[in-house]
């Protein structure tokens, strides 16, 4: 290897991880040593706060509701997209794609127009007494509707991959459709749709700005971990946001790392 | 050519009747209710009082200047992540040092982190209160940082894979037919690469457009100066003006619709090449 090459292999290196050290490892050091200022005990007493707590409750529950509601279809959908020979099919792919696409505030506005005063279906929804907006359903929808595509999008190149022989097999030997999927399809793509509840579960985590705008961040009431963080940005509590910032960036860097086991297994 | 193609059983196994019918059901109306009668919702919304003030209100002084900020934002975002996606996915492939499997993990850290952490991160690296002294908070520089955080992944995830496939016989041919360097890479490497920087970059753009939360701490959201159109939208829907947050939002949805439809056709263009 020839000097001159060795010196354009450590500089595209040095590059390289010089970027990724200033905007991610830098910013992100930095404000952890800055979330210990005040020391471990604060930090402690911050995210054990009442509003805290019940704001992570709050990220929690969407999560158990979006999560397995998006499952459920992102198979059902990778299912009718890579199996069936319904017209249209690509309609459904690009639909799905949508929520990558669309902006969040956007989505936020959107469900306000369906269920919001005035919105489609929002004088009958108060008829029967029911509040979406600026209360808990409508962060649900909010959250459902942003992290829809991942299981879809996870599952459908590997349902593509295994092929149908085996299916096939299991038809042509009597097994009914059901049995089929739970004893065939499903182990084949299991790897797939984990890897497709874990993005799920950290967007939904995550979400701030389809739920800032449905919310109505109300202390204690409809505010999601990650609006509990801006609303300690904006009332000068900053150890509170960096406190509760290091809640969500520890479930961040786990969902990060089971990506990766996952990823090492399926090698 | 005439290699004779095995019968091809028909596209996949149908589903028998009742399930089939039941999943195909369940799909169309879960993807109904939860996408596309909101996205209708917004697009009946702008054009609820007449063309005329939609256009009014797409056209107004503080909409026009965020949506450019926006725009211009954006494309200087993709045009950095173009070049670093690519050096990045480079040295990931072609490059042996020791810690390059965490950082190749690292990558996907901005997919991970919630975009408030994200935004709150860099307000403390290079916001007022600086360890090195670098403020650009509430600039337009912020906004750019702030982007170039959320989109860092799609160029890199998307050219790896390309990088890791392409067959390296053909690099060492053109290098012993004299080839220099530049050459390789301009006339063999960047070629074969060029559908993933384009579906990564199409990606990129449809998600900076759109960016809210890593923008709101960090960018100041100053009307005219580095206000983007997610936080002008924002501003109108707490102000009532629900008619010109729509109007707005149909500009941006349209800009994305327009992307993703260009992401398939790349993907179908990359599909195409295999065969």
């Amino acid at each position: 290897m020839s000097g001159e090459r060795g010196l354009t292999r450590y500089g595209l290196r040095f590059v390289a991880l010089f970027y990724l050290a200033a905007l991610l490892l830098l910013p992100i050091g930095v404000a952890l040593v800055k979330t210990f200022d005040d020391g471990i005990g604060e930090v402690i007493d911050q995210i054990t706060e009442p509003d805290a707590i019940h704001a992570l409750k709050m990220s929690l529950l969407t999560v158990i509701i979006a999560v397995p509601l998006n499952t459920i279809f992102g198979i059902a959908a990778a299912h009718v997209i890579v199996r069936s020979d319904m017209r249209f099919k690509w309609l459904i792919g690009a639909v799905i794609d949508m929520p990558f696409a669309v902006s969040p505030v956007v989505i936020g506005l959107s469900l306000i127009l369906v269920y919001g005063t005035g919105g489609w279906f929002g004088a009958d929804l108060a008829a029967q007494g029911i509040q979406v907006i600026f209360s808990t359903p409508g962060i649900v929808i909010a959250v459902i509707f942003v992290s829809l595509p991942f299981v879809a999008r996870e599952v459908i190149p590997v349902m593509q991959e295994i092929g149908t022989d085996q299916e096939t097999a299991a038809e042509t030997l009597g097994a009914s459709a059901w049995q089929t999927f739970y004893k065939i399809t499903l182990p084949a793509i299991r790897w797939g749709v984990t890897y497709g509840i874990v993005l799920t579960t950290a967007r939904a985590l995550g979400e701030f700005g389809a739920v800032t705008v449905v919310s109505g961040n109300i202390s204690g009431e409809t505010q999601t971990l990650p609006l509990y963080v801006s609303k300690q940005f904006e009332t000068f509590n900053s150890v509170g946001a960096y406190s509760a910032s290091l809640v969500l960036a520890i479930l961040a860097l786990g969902t990060l790392l089971f990506m990766n086991l996952l990823r090492r297994r399926e090698d | 050519m005439t290699a004779i193609a095995a019968p091809r059983p028909r596209a996949g196994i149908r589903l028998p009747g009742v399930s089939g019918a039941l999943s195909k059901g369940l799909v169309v109306t879960y993807l109904s209710l939860i996408v596309l009668l909101p996205l209708a919702a917004i697009a009946s919304k702008a054009f609820s009082d007449g063309l005329g003030s939609f256009w009014d209100a797409v056209s107004q002084p503080q909409a026009v200047a965020a949506l450019k900020l926006t725009v211009i934002c954006s494309l200087i975002v993709v045009l950095i992540n173009a070049v670093m996606g690519t050096l990045i996915a480079w040295v990931l492939v072609r490059d042996e040092f020791p810690g390059k499997g965490i950082v190749n993990s690292v990558i996907d850290l901005p997919f991970a982190l919630p975009t408030i952490v994200a935004s709150l991160t860099l307000l403390t690296l290079y916001g007022k209160d600086s360890p090195f002294g670098v403020d650009v908070a509430y600039t337009r520089v912020a906004v750019v940082i702030a982007l170039l955080f959320v989109t860092l992944p799609f160029v890199v995830r998307a050219v790896q894979p390309l990088l890791l496939s392409l067959d390296r016989d053909m690099e060492a041919a053109a290098e012993s037919l004299g080839a220099g360097r530049a050459r390789i890479f301009r006339q063999i490497v960047f070629p074969n690469l060029a559908p993933g920087i384009a579906a990564g970059v199409a990606l990129a753009f449809a998600r900076a457009l759109g960016e809210f939360g890593a923008l709101v701490l960090i960018s100041g959201n100053v009307p005219y100066k580095t206000e983007v159109a997610s936080v002008f939208i924002r501003g109108q829907i707490e102000s009532d003006n629900i008619v010109g947050a729509a109007a707005v939002s149909v500009v941006l949805l349209a800009v994305s619709m327009t992307l993703l439809a260009f992401v398939n056709l790349i993907q179908k263009w990359g599909l195409r090449d295999e065969r």
